[in-house]
């Protein structure tokens, strides 16, 4: 892996350079502490609704001109809010990186948010959200996380509500993107075919005016503890059930987080390199019959979130039987532990994975953006050297430290009648 | 500084062999990486299936690796999870494709599983039972789909059910609960084989250590069963502006999609299209139809237009999602955009700008193993010449404005159009 130069410009911009000299393009992001946890009631899905404002013009380059420059460039754009973070990237030809550093220079500073495209992004966005109802997952997923996070923003879906995207102003929206949107509360990322000190150049010249001030204070509530298991159920007009089982886990900062990794890519197999149909879930879910499909999500974030298993049943099947093997599966694994041949064969996993992931000058650009988002720049670049030194006495340590009823949260997707449904709408 | 006109995969620099047993073999050296990829195809798709047995050979793509002679399900899956390796196999119309990666150090495994499983598949019963059940809960999930519903209804309406369009690969649940074990066995014999397949290995790997590993896998590989290869033609009576309305309950947006037969990869006037359709719904912010239908009217978050450009006459379609209040306005909007596109030229600004935008494009889609390999094996399977990538950007420059009207006008017929919906009872909501 190329050297990482870490920068940090006098307004607060931290800067991450990793020259990639394997193809003739550079991957340019720009990184904000700012998502959907740090949103109060009443403006959820107030982050992603000003990512979409940041494409609607700003005086230098107006509503269009850069979707156009960018495609004749050859290049890709687009971005993209989480819960933790709002993220905008370029991936050019090298020889055009220009305009994607002056393009994020100028809207740091400069979206219009011009009243009648803002009216028209509601309608775009409400649309947005319509369509991922659309998908029975949706409203299991929106209901799971309400109920796993009473306080904390994490308990809203990162489009917000329908409500507050319907009352929304152009005034919260643009007091909202002056207040985040300044370089101490950024991180700026190139990875790809330049010069390092060519390249630190050029963004100083680029951002090195911008003013900032102190680094705002981001809103966010502490989740209290929870005193016991959760359920919730969703019923939803269709043929396929759904069943998700939770556990609260640590923020990606946690050592316990990588224990947590190489727990799931024993349990799932979810290294990113296969599907991974010799991993005990998939033996006990899908080849007997219990389930389509089973997945695990492992999300790294800045605060504690869960670690979250999703089950599709087949049809005639019963989400008790999926719990049940889940149980087993957790149980079995608190009991007897983990093999070395299980954990020689995560540790394979997870080498390949990486090397598959770095191919791309964006996927690391990626890497190094939700890095900085997660509060030390070398997360990406240590986290296989991380994943290496967890031991199976590691893993059965956090399988019995997480995987607990007391902080379980489980969701159950019921699929109605669509007969049924439409003669009572 | 790297070099794109020197690293572009070219007869130079692509090492390609026809193998005994009529395999082709295309090579490209990639030493940046520390992986290697695999892409390839045989003549065996859906277009290959006897009425009435539609998802036959999806499910036969599916299946091969759950057992071989020599390997059980659990074996065949451990070896390459094991190393952090990955192989899949898929159904499409007119071929059967697979892909994987693996560390370089891991081809030869990589190879070894891929020839096992195209030449040995034995589908035991139970595995072949289980792919089923998934196959099923995957159908009847997708039928509550409301993009799936609308292109499904607008396939079924611009093919008619004597034509191979006309069906999904995945087949439909009646369809795939008929499929026996034996249908599988038989489908494999007489159309798995050497002849017309293509084999892309690109990555960490010496040439000639590729060809050697790959003669290893597949060289004493022989079918006498294979049939004639089938292609699809033109269906003899278009339908005319048909409207097939899906409604599917509980959901709060409608899905549009549109579609007429479009080009076929191999059409003359293809690369024409090609540029006709970025300027119709991709260019940009999802070229004109975005710039109508969701950046002026704020109806969409998606809204866009697809040219298929297989091996024979796939659809040109466009796709929007929209409420279901605004869907005859979505429509109207898209077909004054398609009015326009075949009866105006576009402007110059429009050309040079898509020109720049198909060529400028190419660094970023030959960045990672898997976009060399796909570029090689389109260029082989589509009989493009291993130049194609060197000659392209010469290609785009000579297409004129006069190029993309007649190429819109020779597809795009806004009464021909099939025009599906899929969403919620608008009467009832």
């Amino acid at each position: 892996m190329p050297k990482l130069t870490h920068h940090k410009l006098p307004n607060g911009l931290t800067v991450l350079l990793r020259e990639a000299h394997s193809a003739p393009v550079i991957s340019w992001w720009l990184a904000y502490r700012v998502g959907s946890r740090n949103e109060p009631t009443g403006l959820t899905g107030i982050s992603h609704w000003v990512e979409h404002m940041m494409f609607k013009g700003t005086e230098r380059f107006p509503a269009g001109a850069l979707d156009r420059e960018i495609d004749r460039a050859g290049g890709q754009w687009n971005a993209f809010t989480s819960m933790d973070a709002t993220k905008y990237f370029e991936t050019l030809p090298a020889n055009k990186i220009d305009i994607a550093l002056d393009a994020e220079a100028d809207r740091m500073t400069g979206a219009l948010f011009d009243a009648d495209e803002t009216e028209s992004e509601r309608t775009v966005i409400i649309s947005e959200r319509q369509g991922a109802e659309n998908q029975p997952t949706f409203w299991l997923q929106e209901e799971v996380r309400g109920a796993a996070f009473r306080v904390h923003g994490y308990h809203h879906e990162i489009i917000g509500d329908e409500a507050d995207l319907r009352s929304m102003t152009r005034s919260d929206l643009y007091a909202h993107y002056r207040r985040h949107y300044q370089p101490a509360n950024a991180a700026a990322i190139a990875v790809g075919a330049f010069d390092t000190a060519e390249m630190l150049a050029k963004i100083e010249e680029h951002y090195g005016a911008i003013e900032s001030s102190e680094a705002p204070d981001l809103f966010s509530r502490a989740e209290p503890e929870q005193a016991g298991e959760r359920r919730v159920m969703v019923e939803r007009p269709g043929k396929t059930a759904f069943y998700e089982m939770c556990h609260r886990i640590p923020a990606a900062d946690h050592e316990d987080w990588f224990k947590l990794r190489l727990l799931d890519a024993i349990l799932s197999g979810s290294s990113g390199a296969s599907d991974n149909k010799t991993s005990r879930l998939y033996q006990a879910l899908v080849k007997t019959e219990i389930a389509a499909g089973v997945g695990a999500w492992l999300t790294p974030t800045v605060d504690p979130y869960l670690y979250s298993i999703i089950v599709t049943l087949r049809e005639g099947r019963q989400p008790e039987e999926a719990e049940a093997a889940l149980l087993d599966e957790i149980a079995r694994l608190q009991s007897d532990g983990v093999s070395e041949a299980e954990l020689n064969k995560a540790r394979k996993q997870t080498r390949a994975a990486f090397a598959y992931s770095t191919e791309s000058v964006t996927e690391q650009a990626y890497g190094l953006a939700q890095s900085f988002i997660l509060g030390d720049v070398t997360w990406f670049d240590r986290y296989a050297e991380r994943l290496m030194a967890v031991t199976a006495d590691d893993v059965l340590e956090v399988a019995d430290r997480y995987l607990v009823p007391r902080s379980r949260v489980v969701g159950i997707l019921h699929p109605t009648d669509p007969e049924q449904e439409a003669a009572g709408a | 500084m790297t070099n794109l006109q020197a690293s572009i995969p070219n007869s130079g620099n692509i090492t390609r062999a026809e193998l005994d047993n009529s395999i082709t073999l295309l090579v490209y050296e990639n030493p940046a990486v520390q992986s290697v990829n695999v892409m390839g195809s045989l003549q065996a798709g859906s277009i290959y299936e006897k009425r009435g047995r539609s998802g036959l050979a999806s499910l036969v793509a599916g299946a091969l690796m759950t057992g071989t002679t020599s390997r059980d399900f659990d074996a065949i899956h451990g070896a390459l999870e094991d190393v952090g390796a990955d192989l899949g196999f898929r159904g499409h119309v007119h071929k059967v494709g697979f892909a994987g990666k693996a560390l370089a150090e891991d081809l030869s495994l990589l190879l070894d599983a891929a020839g096992d499983a195209l030449r040995n598949p034995i589908f035991p019963a139970e595995h072949v039972e289980r792919l089923r059940g998934e196959r099923l809960t995957w159908l009847q999930y997708s039928s509550f789909d409301t993009r799936y519903r609308a292109a499904k209804a607008m396939r079924e309406a611009l093919y008619p059910d004597t034509h191979p369009y006309h069906y999904g690969t995945y087949g439909d649940e009646a369809s795939i609960a008929k499929i026996t074990v034996d249908d599988l066995k038989d489908f494999h014999a007489g159309h798995f084989g050497p002849r017309g397949m293509i084999l892309v290995i690109v990555g960490a790997v010496a040439a000639t250590d590729a060809v050697e590993l790959a003669m290893d896998a597949f060289g004493d590989w022989v079918n006498s069963e294979q049939p004639a290869v089938l292609q699809a033609h033109e269906p003899e009576n278009a339908p005319d502006g048909l409207r097939p309305t899906v409604v599917v309950p509980g959901k709060t947006q409608s899905d549009i999609n549109m579609g007429i037969i479009g080009p076929a990869r191999k059409a003359e006037d293809y690369l024409s299209a090609q540029l006709a359709n970025s300027v119709l719904g991709e260019f940009g912010m999802m070229g004109r139809i975005g710039k109508s239908v969701r950046e002026e009217k704020g109806l969409a978050y998606y809204a866009y237009s697809r040219l298929g450009g297989g091996h024979g006459p796939d659809p040109w379609t466009i796709s929007a999602g929209v409420n279901p209040d605004n869907v005859e306005l979505a429509i109207a909007s898209i077909m004054e955009e398609i009015e326009r596109l075949t009866t105006e030229t576009v402007t110059d600004e429009d050309l040079a700008d898509n020109q720049s935008y198909f060529t400028g494009r190419m660094p970023l889609r030959l960045e990672s193993n898997e976009g060399i390999a796909s570029h090689i094996h389109s260029m082989e399977s589509f009989e493009l010449g291993l130049d194609y990538l060197a000659n392209y950007e010469g290609m785009i420059y000579g297409i004129t404005k006069d190029d993309l009207l007649r190429a819109a006008q020779n597809y795009l017929c806004p009464e021909g159009m099939v025009v599906a919906v899929a969403g919620p009872d608008q009467a009832a909501s």
